[in-house]
């Protein structure tokens, strides 16, 4: 089993680096969410509702971000054969569709009060759902086979295609007239105030912790399992 | 797929290297292409400027966006009909809609209407939906343009 060799490394630093995530990951979502909830004050127009904007926005970043983590993952994958690779880009899989199918949720109930409608068929919508139902598509993809830890080629050029949707998704609400605001956080500055802004950099990092505490626990989940199956196939083959 | 051995001195890793690289330009080029052809058909709504240059014929199921002009929501006496007019800044349509408007319409704001047009140019709505724009703001009240406050105020002496 010469491909665990380097598993194994990565394993005496996911089982430190898991626990350190999770707890600062939480510390900071629970704070970052209190604040967000009860210490900066209503949106002057849209009111309490713009307080789910404290989930929104971390939950389209990972969602987001974590589909670019499986495309690299995939061309980790597709050119250097790393044998993690494909251990990251199925870890990666589930909480990317949890955290995309979390923020359509939270954009639908916000969009009830501020817009009058729970969907539209807009670019940015649009798009997101379609980078949900690429993750489901991911998933289903590579829970098919006999392999346990590894993915296919296919799979693999699957991830790296898939990320064209994600500057579609980014330039949706640029290229086309869409129902969905344009983005307020550009590299030309924020336009939500400092005052309503804060919590959100907690949220966004917590979130972004607990996102990679989900990943190590799941790549030592399958490496686990890899490994059991292994063990299992070998005994099989002592009788 | 290129054999390891095609190409004599280049590793097969360093191959895959390039043609994943090749691919990939392959790919993003298709989708930039794809995505500049939907431009028009993507489009959510029409703006007035748009709508005036597509010739839009009476009575065809459109969706318009724009700014709603201010000073110029005017509640009807039945009290739930209202007319305002929707601009771009370059072309200006004057809309109808009997109904509830959502709570972010306001004039100074983006809205979206689903209807159609008549023939005298008059749009007909037959469903408003608030734009939100990407500004946040805390309620300090040298913060706020006051269109919430306006449209308000203008409702109830209606």
């Amino acid at each position: 089993m010469h491909r665990f060799a380097n598993p194994t490394r990565f394993l005496s630093i996911a089982r430190p680096l898991t626990p350190a995530l999770l707890g600062i990951g939480l510390a900071a979502i629970l704070w970052g969410c209190y604040a967000g909830l009860a210490i900066v004050p209503p949106e002057a127009r849209q009111g309490d509702s713009a307080r789910i904007l404290y989930i929104h926005v971390p939950a389209a970043w990972l969602g987001m971000g974590g589909w670019m983590a499986l495309a690299i993952a995939g061309l980790v994958q597709l050119v250097w054969r790393h044998p993690l690779a494909g251990v990251s880009a199925r870890a990666i899989a589930v909480p990317g569709a949890l955290f995309t199918a979390i923020c359509l949720a939270t954009g639908s109930i916000w969009g009830k009060p501020t817009w009058g409608t729970w969907w539209e068929w807009d670019g940015r919508m649009t798009s997101m759902l379609v980078l949900l139902f690429l993750y489901l598509g991911f998933i289903a993809f590579v829970n098919q086979g006999e392999e346990r830890a590894a993915i296919s080629r296919a799979a693999a050029i699957y991830a790296v295609v898939g990320a064209i949707n994600i500057p579609i998704i980014n330039r949706s609400v640029v290229w086309w007239n869409s129902l969905h605001q344009p983005a307020s956080i550009t590299t030309g500055g924020s336009a939500i105030e400092p005052e309503l802004l804060w919590p959100l950099g907690f949220t966004v990092l917590g979130f972004s912790l607990l996102f990679g505490a989900f990943v190590l626990m799941r790549m030592r989940a399958i490496l686990a399992d890899a490994k059991v199956e292994a063990r299992l196939r070998r005994l099989a083959a002592e009788g | 797929m290129i054999c390891a051995d095609a190409i004599p001195n280049v590793k097969p890793k360093q191959q895959r290297l390039i043609l994943a690289v090749v691919a990939l330009i392959a790919v993003i080029g298709a989708g930039l292409l794809a995505t500049l052809a939907l431009r028009d058909q993507a489009a959510y709504f029409f703006t007035p400027a748009e709508a005036k240059a597509a010739t839009i014929t009476p009575g065809e199921e459109v969706r318009l966006g724009g700014v709603v002009e201010r000073g110029s929501i005017e509640r009807q006496t039945d009290g739930l009909t209202i007319a305002f007019r929707l601009t771009d800044g370059t072309a200006v349509v004057p809309v109808r809609y009997t109904g509830i408007v959502p709570d972010l319409f306001a004039e100074g704001s983006g809205a979206v209407a689903d209807g159609r047009f008549r023939a005298d140019g008059t749009f007909v709505a037959d469903r408003i939906l608030a734009k939100h724009d990407e500004r946040y703001m805390a309620p300090q009240m040298d913060h706020i343009p006051l269109n919430a406050g306006d449209t308000v105020v203008e409702g109830d002496a209606a």
